[in-house]
């Protein structure tokens, strides 16, 4: 046998806390492994594959530029077409949404791998978010696409698109993963996380502008950290044609923040117990 | 002396079970459960739902198992074999006391844990390797090694989905048979899969423990691979340790106390062994004329089960093994035996089947029966111990030669009347 001293690992009751982060180093594989399997699988045995990921923002966009924009007669974002208006703002809304499904039942979906193996749970969740990055890259080509058609081409301002992103993706990331936990145990957030997505489309400003809001709840409406997101995403793509409510966004990140610790804090301490309960 | 591979310390599991009707699962129940509690603590008493129970699946296990040892768990249902070994392989937390590990750990609980139907048989050993911990380098080294070990070259891009059970179990055994952990925990999966190919995978186990010294934890029913695959034994009973030791002496033990079952066993639908699809309800042995579980061989032998099907499993296959006092498994039986025409139909609903082991053909002795249904080559809905047991007393002899002291003391595990013939000499070579 080799000479060297081989590693030692320690189990013991009510101390999971120490090695946790760096299993998590450790593990890091295992993350990309989920990701790309759940890339691969995403449009496997369908008939047209991956053209889903072109159709779905493309209808939308037609049926809210129609609805919104002509039959409402809803405002676009300054001088910018209606449609390139909508997909500017379904481009971050698609992501979190989806995002946020995905995530809330990652942990339900993959209960095979959870009651039998060893892992860090937090990777479920977390490869998952990173997942719907594709479908956002998808997007984004589409739109680049119209926006070269339209010629309404962006200026500096798309350099802040990043943090934008950022934001939406830990916003995702923090609703999900107190969706993933209370999902193990409670079945009931199987109906609540589309419910949620749903009310949050008409709460968010993607098929109309936040200017159409009134006055006096635009602030108690900025509170949402998307509607921060997808302004932010307008004020990047339609140069600088967009409104952001900055003091209620600033509030709506720290509610992020919040919530992303709270959610983390939360995983950490029943995660121990999924695989008893899932 | 060699510091031990594992240390166990002051073991212990204890879950909180839901009676019927507290519904833990539901949000409604957390939150009117915790108004409930909120208005018992502003009462000052302590609130203790009457619906919950503590239960303790393992408790003050104490054990060290040292470098090289192959160790056999050994037990009953419910004895917290299984529990000792999520333990282990740090599925769920321990309620009390340590572990302490030297050597890297992997732990292999089902056969293809992660498969993903859509995927070919390419990607899944990539996916499966990097699940049980392999790294990727180290799958892409052993990559045609493993494609080598499974036999299936040709599927190798085919989703695993269009695979037959077979491929399916013999892809995923590969995969795990090339994991090289210091310290391996293995559930019973080499129980499912050909006859051939589980041999090819223990031989490959038991080669690398000879070899470098590799520990080995392997949960078993079959009390002939815990003889003949491990040095040690640890027998755990409703939860605490009973024996440990060599491993003859432990399931000697074991299948000792195996002994105290009686001729009938029947289950409440709380623990009915199975799962979602499949129960057993209750098992039964009987003779025509049979009293306490004393059978005679001249009569033939009925074992019964009862079972409910809520839905049918995929390739249900119900069946039991007919072990000897020892140990031995005398035979298999399954109601797929005969031709796939004449199997009895597993459609939803109660049912219970008969399987007669025919007269004379057992030799006196205590005999157990030991239930095992399964999904074909998938996996296991129940796999149980000795859950009845009945004796064979000798009376089918015809010859006069064939005495009552010799009844007692016929060598053999069978009895049955051959046909004896003279041979003409002629035709002798």
């Amino acid at each position: 046998m080799s000479t060297q001293q081989p590693p030692e690992l320690i189990i013991e009751a009510g101390r999971g806390e120490a090695r946790y982060w760096q299993d998590l180093w450790a593990f890091r594989g295992l993350f990309y492994f989920l990701a790309w399997r759940d890339i691969l699988v995403r449009y496997k045995q369908t008939v047209i594959g991956v053209s889903w990921a072109l159709i779905r923002p493309l209808i939308t966009t037609v049926v809210f530029t129609v609805v919104f924009g002509k039959l409402a007669r809803l405002p676009s974002s300054g001088d910018s077409p209606y449609a390139i208006t909508v997909l500017a703002a379904l481009l971050p809304w698609m992501f979190f949404s989806q995002a946020l499904s995905d995530c809330s039942n990652s942990l339900v979906g993959n209960a095979n791998l959870v009651s039998k193996i060893y892992f860090p749970r937090l990777i479920v969740p977390a490869s998952s978010v990173i997942v719907s990055l594709v479908d956002f890259l998808i997007v984004a080509v589409i739109l680049a696409v119209m926006m070269v058609s339209y010629q309404y081409l962006p200026d500096w301002r798309v350099l802040c698109l990043p943090f934008f992103l950022v934001v939406a993706f830990v916003t995702a990331l923090a609703a999900g993963l107190w969706f993933a936990a209370l999902n193990v145990r409670y079945r009931d957030f199987r109906h609540i996380v589309p419910f949620v997505v749903q009310i949050g489309l008409y709460l968010s400003p993607v098929g109309f502008t936040s200017s159409v809001v009134p006055e006096q709840w635009r602030f108690l409406y900025s509170l949402n950290p998307m509607v921060g997101v997808i302004d932010g995403f307008r004020w990047s793509l339609l140069r600088g044609n967009a409104t952001i409510q900055w003091d209620a966004f600033a509030i709506g990140i720290l509610l992020v923040v919040l919530l992303l610790s709270t959610g983390l804090r939360y995983f950490r301490k029943v995660e121990r117990t999924f695989a008893d309960v899932i | 002396m060699n510091a031990p591979a594992i240390t166990i310390e002051n073991l212990g599991k204890r879950y909180v079970i839901a009676h019927q009707g507290a519904a833990v699962h539901s949000f409604r129940d957390l939150v009117s459960g915790t108004f409930r509690r909120a208005g018992g603590r502003l009462a000052g008493r302590a609130v203790e739902d009457p619906r919950h129970e503590e239960f303790w699946a393992l408790r003050d296990l104490d054990l060290e198992i040292g470098k090289g040892d192959v160790v056999g768990v050994v037990g009953r249902n419910g004895a917290g074999k299984s529990t000792l070994l999520k333990l282990l392989s740090r599925i769920t937390e321990p309620t009390t006391g340590r572990i302490r590990f030297r050597g890297r750990v992997a732990s292999l609980l089902e056969v293809g844990t992660g498969f993903h139907p859509e995927l070919s048989g390419r990607e899944n050993i990539f996916l499966n390797g990097a699940i049980l911990g392999m790294g990727r380098s180290e799958i892409r080294r052993k990559f045609d090694e493993i494609v080598a070990f499974s036999e299936i070259e040709k599927f190798l891009d085919t989703p695993v989905k269009r695979y037959s059970s077979g491929m399916y179990v013999r892809l995923a055994f590969a995969v795990a048979a090339h994991l090289e952990p210091d310290i391996l925990l293995v559930d019973e999966v080499l129980a499912v899969g050909d006859a051939s190919f589980q041999r090819k995978c223990i031989g490959k186990m038991r080669d690398v423990a000879d070899s470098e010294g590799r520990t080995v934890l392997f949960v078993s029913h079959n009390m002939q691979s815990v003889q003949s695959l491990c040095n040690r034994g640890v027998y755990l009973k409703g939860g605490r340790l009973v024996d440990h030791g060599d491993a003859r002496e432990v399931t000697a033990r074991y299948l000792a106390d195996l002994s105290a079952v009686g001729s009938e066993r029947i289950w409440s639908a709380e623990d009915a062994p199975g799962n979602q699809e499949c129960r057993l309800r209750a098992v039964r042995v009987s003779g025509p004329d049979s009293a306490n579980g004393i059978v005679s061989s001249g009569k033939e032998v009925r074992v019964d089960f009862e079972f409910h099907i809520e839905r049918t499993p995929p390739a249900f296959c119900l069946g039991f093994d007919l072990m000897t006092s020892d140990g031995a498994v005398v035979l298999r039986s399954n109601h797929t035996d005969p031709a796939e025409p004449d199997w009895l139909r597993a459609a939803a609903g109660t049912h219970t089947w008969r399987c007669t082991i025919p007269a004379g053909l057992l030799n006196a002795g205590v005999y157990h029966v030991c239930p095992k249904i399964h999904a074909h080559e998938m996996y296991w809905i129940a796999h149980l111990d000795s859950v009845v047991q009945f004796e064979v007393v000798l009376d089918h002899g015809v010859s006069p030669f064939w005495n009552s002291a010799d009844a007692l003391s016929r060598p053999g595990v069978i009895s049955p009347i051959f046909p004896w013939q003279a041979i003409p000499a002629n035709t002798t070579p």
